[in-house]
């Protein structure tokens, strides 16, 4: 009897890119429904149109590129990156805004790059900065939470919908009425003006241990990590290196002034430090490879998430954190290469043939 | 009595593979009886193949010597059964993937009539290492684990270095493979003996059989045989079922926590690995005469109906043990010869059975073809490589060709193991990149040596070149001078001689 | 401004001739470029480039800026890897490899050879013996495959075969 001849292993993985991105998103769904509970439906219109924008941006890119459109279509990262996006801008955006970031995040950092695989940059972070520097005023436009107690008013769905496709809010409703400044931003300001920690702590855009409503979206987007960490979907290494980078400096500022420096649990659960500790960061593509590494480059992203915030002009400092990080990789790569079974310390490789 | 599992190393990464070995293992070790016509390879084992000293009509008998060692690393051949050999010819074998190569066909009498034994069995205590060393080679030992090393060799080798351990590896971490466990389990004597005989061999006194953790009937077996010889140099040692945790030096790291030299063998760590399936082949020659002809087969896989273990006579086709055990199912896609991990996928089942075989796996699904996406940099691969690599690395630069980053990177340190294949989830083929990467090197190696030599040749040309045209320069010049000094009247004398008028002849 | 214009200028003038100055009067040491440029080339001694073996073809690249693409041997490889090292540009070949050099080794038919050394004196490597009125032969292993020998032969008895 005849057979066909293939190349070992005959086992088959059990693991394809489509089934993790999928669990990523998966993982998302949570802080996603925090976020319209606490925030209102916006994120979802934008989340329609990054989705549309990415997945069609993309489609045109394999087009010219002279790849097949359907295998890489339907391995969700288009997707992903739209995710991303969606939740690093602010509820209330221009659809334009949108389609800007998400066509330049899959266009020139993804594909004109080379495509999956082959881009340097994060490219949700890469098109969030750069409508975050084309398009300021839309970027400050952070709607407030709706806990009942602060005094603002939102936009109702249908208004919602059309500030989303004209940038044009009802009459009745100014821009100083439905948004207010982050927490983050307040934090900023206050600090600044010499304010101290609990007094800025104070104000009731300030929730328990970050901001308000931003916290709870916080600890949903931590707990779809922590999900996905235990289906070993991410390591470890990367959360971990983010997130001690961000709790060592500021824990240590705390202590040394607590009047006068946020405390880290701030730090932690306001802005998007979770969303880029489980979801940014740990992109596998734009990331280190090696499990050295990854601490190395999540401990980059964490200190240099505070240093920005704490000195820099922009309020949350993730996406640029996460840019620079990336640019430092090939570097962090080669440097923490694991010793090789059977090689010797901090010696050089010497080869001994087998006679 | 329990075996101890303490003390052991660590192996790095590694994968948890479905067993698989329920159905193979339920039922005791079957004998293929001996088939019409037996094929046996000329090149059964590492290193020289073995050249026929049989004719074509001549009649054989079992256990008879029909193919001698032939170089420095060989083994011979033994006739598995009496008959007649009716062919010296290429068949299909399964080390060439179902290409041919020669092989004695013989078709069998159906006698099964032993050769007689020039000498009486002496007992092993009393011979010598060296007797025992060639008689191991005569016997056609080679290793079973799978690289079917001649025995003689490696243990002559070893005798040089400094030795502590000799290691039994009864690990068998693959999938589907059982024939290990059953012949630990059926014949656990047999390989507590052949631990003795090599301790004597090589003048140790301490041997570990390494046995992993599920298979508990067989480190029942062992520790009964051990009570029975009361020997206090045997241990068993308990492997964690990890695959490739049986590969030899993953052994060796986990049973005495040194890793093997990069490049090197057990032996620089002061151990000796053999199978637990060679120390019974060892028992069989030096304790009962008969010489390797047969061994013990796993057959299984959703492509047979019936899997279980066999013993079969070496040079029997895989058609006729497949036969035997029942045939194939419908859904028989794939012949693979050894493990679905290191195994290899061949052509036809005309093959015959050979002293490397452990297991004949039919599948029925084939690899998903085509399907390779980009690598994603996910990093999984390095999480499981047992040797620390960056396999995603070697990707890269094994399609960049880049001799030099390869080698630093340690793709020669690759145990090609298939681990970092079944965790890709772009089901990039790295393990096969990796072979034809290491062939690539080996190529770029050999026509660097050779442009070296050339260059070399050339330069000590042009300087021989030269030095001959000075050495002729000088020998002109010296004559010149030799025929100046000489005076005027020898240079008429030469003009005279050659009958060149002279200056005086010319004036006249 | 106009002072930072001037300023900037006048540095850049400065470290320009200072470079040129240096790059003339301190040359680097060529020799160790030679060789370097002359372990990438293919060693087959074949002169199809023009120069008499590979390292006055190395030479003459060091030294006469040379352009790099001249081995067919080689192939598109080496061209890379010279542009690689010396930083120059890759070009395709001057002219494509007629034959695969390194696959092939020359064969003396011996039935025809009148052993007059014109063949043995002709090879770069020495993978020729013989002395005169005796019989040449090859040694294949030592044969680059550069075909020079194929010429001078008074009775073609020589003949590229697949090396082995």
């Amino acid at each position: 009897m005849e057979f066909e001849r293939h190349d070992a292993p005959f086992l088959t993985p059990k693991v394809d890119v489509a089934s993790i991105m999928r669990q990523v998103l998966y993982a998302l769904i949570p802080a996603l429904v925090a976020h319209v509970w606490f925030f209102g439906p916006g994120i979802l219109f934008n989340l329609i149109i990054a989705c549309v924008f990415c997945s069609g941006a993309e489609a045109a890119m394999l087009k010219v590129r002279r790849r097949p459109v359907q295998p890489a279509l339907s391995d969700y990262s288009a997707l992903v990156t739209a995710a991303i996006i969606s939740f690093a801008l602010p509820s209330l955006t221009p659809w334009w805004v949108t389609a800007t970031a998400s066509m330049f995040g899959i266009v020139v950092a993804k594909h004109l790059y080379g495509g999956l695989g082959f881009n340097i940059f994060n490219p949700a972070m890469a098109g969030y900065v750069v409508v975050l520097v084309a398009f300021p005023m839309h970027l400050n436009l952070w709607t407030a939470p709706r806990m009942g107690d602060i005094d603002y008013q939102y936009p109702t769905i249908i208004e919602t919908i059309r500030y989303t496709l004209t940038a044009v809010l009802p009459a009745d409703l100014g821009f100083d009425a439905v948004s207010r400044a982050t927490p983050l931003d307040q934090m900023k300001t206050g600090l600044s003006n010499m304010q101290t920690f609990d007094e800025i702590h104070n104000n009731p855009m300030m929730g328990s241990f970050g901001g308000r409503g931003w916290e709870w979206v916080s600890n949903f987007v931590a707990l779809g990590g922590i999900w996905l960490m235990l289906k070993k979907i991410i390591r470890w290494q990367i959360p971990l290196g983010v997130l001690a980078g961000l709790i060592i400096p500021t824990g240590f500022m705390y202590w040394a002034d607590p009047g006068v420096h946020a405390s880290p649990g701030f730090y932690l659960f306001s802005g998007a430090t979770m969303l880029c500790a489980f979801f940014v960061a740990t992109d596998p593509v734009s990331a280190a490879t090696s499990p050295r590494g990854r601490l190395i480059y999540g401990a980059g992203i964490g200190i240099l998430i505070f240093a920005i915030r704490r000195w820099g002009s922009y309020a949350d400092g993730v996406a640029f954190a996460v840019l620079l990080m990336n640019m430092a990789v090939p570097a962090i790569d080669y440097l923490t290469k694991p010793r090789i079974v059977g090689h010797r310390k901090f010696e050089k490789w010497h080869h001994k043939s087998r006679t | 009595m329990s075996a101890p599992t303490f003390d052991l190393g660590t192996l790095h990464g590694g994968l948890r593979l479905p067993i698989l070995k329920d159905e193979s293992t339920a039922r005791v070790i079957q004998h293929v009886p001996v088939p019409t016509q037996l094929v046996l390879p000329l090149a059964q084992h590492a290193g020289e193949p073995a050249h026929p000293i049989v004719g074509i009509g001549e009649r054989v008998l079992k256990g008879q010597l029909i193919a001698d060692a032939d170089g420095i690393i060989s083994a011979p051949v033994h006739a598995s059964s009496s008959g007649k050999v009716v062919a010296i010819e290429q068949w299909p074998v399964s080390r060439r993937l179902g290409e041919n190569a020669p092989c004695i066909v013989i078709e069998c009498d159906g006698l099964d009539q032993a050769v007689y034994l020039s000498e009486p069995i002496v007992p092993f205590e009393k011979q010598s290492p060296d007797t025992l060393f060639q008689k191991i080679l005569y016997g056609g030992i080679v290793g079973l684990g799978g690289a079917v090393f001649p025995t003689a060799h490696k243990l002559m080798e070893a005798t040089t270095e400094s030795l502590e351990y000799l290691i039994l590896n009864g690990v068998e971490c693959e999938s589907y493979i059982s024939c290990d466990d059953m012949l630990m389990r059926e014949h656990a004597m047999a390989v507590v003996v052949g631990a003795q005989i090599l301790l004597h061999a090589l003048r140790l006194d301490r041997c570990f059989v390494a046995v992993e953790s599920d298979k508990p009937e067989a480190i029942h077996a062992l520790a009964d045989a051990l009570t029975e010889v009361q020997d206090g140099r045997i241990a068993v040692k308990q492997i964690p079922t990890i695959y490739p945790s049986g590969a030899e030096d993953q052994v060796v790291q986990l049973v005495t926590r040194k890793e093997v030299p990069t490049g090197g063998l057990p032996t620089d760590v002061g151990c000796l690995v053999q199978n637990v399936g060679t120390a019974a082949a060892v028992y069989d020659w030096i304790c009962q005469g008969e010489p390797l002809i047969s061994r013990i087969t796993t057959v299984t896989g959703d492509g047979v109906a019936a899997p279980m273990n066999v013993k079969s006579r070496i040079g029997t086709t895989v058609a006729d043990v497949v036969n035997f055990i029942g045939g194939y199912t419908e859904r028989a896609k794939q012949l693979i010869i050894g493990g679905p991990m290191t195994g290899k996928s061949v052509t036809t089942d005309r093959v015959p059975l050979v002293k490397a075989t452990n297991c004949i796996l039919v599948l029925s699904e084939t690899p998903p073809l085509g399907t390779e996406n980009p690598c994603i940099r996910c990093g999984e691969c390095a999480q499981v490589c047992p040797v620390l690599l960056l396999p995603q690395q070697l990707y890269w630069y094994a399609c960049a060709d880049n001799e030099a980053k390869l080698r630093s990177y340690g793709l020669t340190d690759c145990i090609e193991c298939g681990c970092c294949d079944l965790v890709c989830p772009s089901h990039i083929p790295l393990t096969a990149d990796f072979r034809s990467a290491k062939l690539r090197m080996r190529e770029l190696e050999d026509e660097q040596a050779r442009a070296e030599r050339a260059k070399q040749r050339f330069e000590s040309r042009t300087v021989r070149l030269e030095r001959e045209q000075l050495q002729r320069a000088v020998e002109l010049m010296k004559q010149k001078e030799r025929i100046k000094n000489a005076g005027p009247q020898a240079i008429q004398e030469i003009l005279e001689r050659s009958g060149k008028p002279s200056e005086s002849d010319k004036d006249e | 401004m106009w002072i930072a214009v001037i300023t900037i200028t006048g540095i850049a003038l400065v470290a320009g001739v200072g470079l040129s100055f240096a790059s003339r009067r301190l040359p680097a040491n060529d020799d160790d470029l030679v060789s370097k440029v002359n372990a990438l080339l293919p060693q087959t001694q074949c002169a199809q480039c023009g120069y008499p073996g590979c390292r006055p073809y190395a030479a003459a690249i060091v030294h006469e800026a040379v352009s790099i693409n001249l081995c067919p041997p080689g192939g598109e490889d080496t061209v890379q890897r010279l542009a690689d090292l010396l930083g120059r540009d890759a070009m395709p070949l001057a002219e494509p490899a007629q034959t695969n050099m390194k696959e092939s080794v020359a064969f003396i038919h011996e039935t025809l050879c009148i052993g007059c050394t014109r063949c043995r004196d002709v090879c770069p490597v020495d993978a020729i013996v013989g002395a005169h009125q005796f019989m040449h032969t090859i040694l294949a292993a030592e044969c680059t495959g550069c075909e020079l020998c194929l010429a001078p032969c008074p009775v073609d008895c020589i003949q590229m075969k697949p090396a082995a």
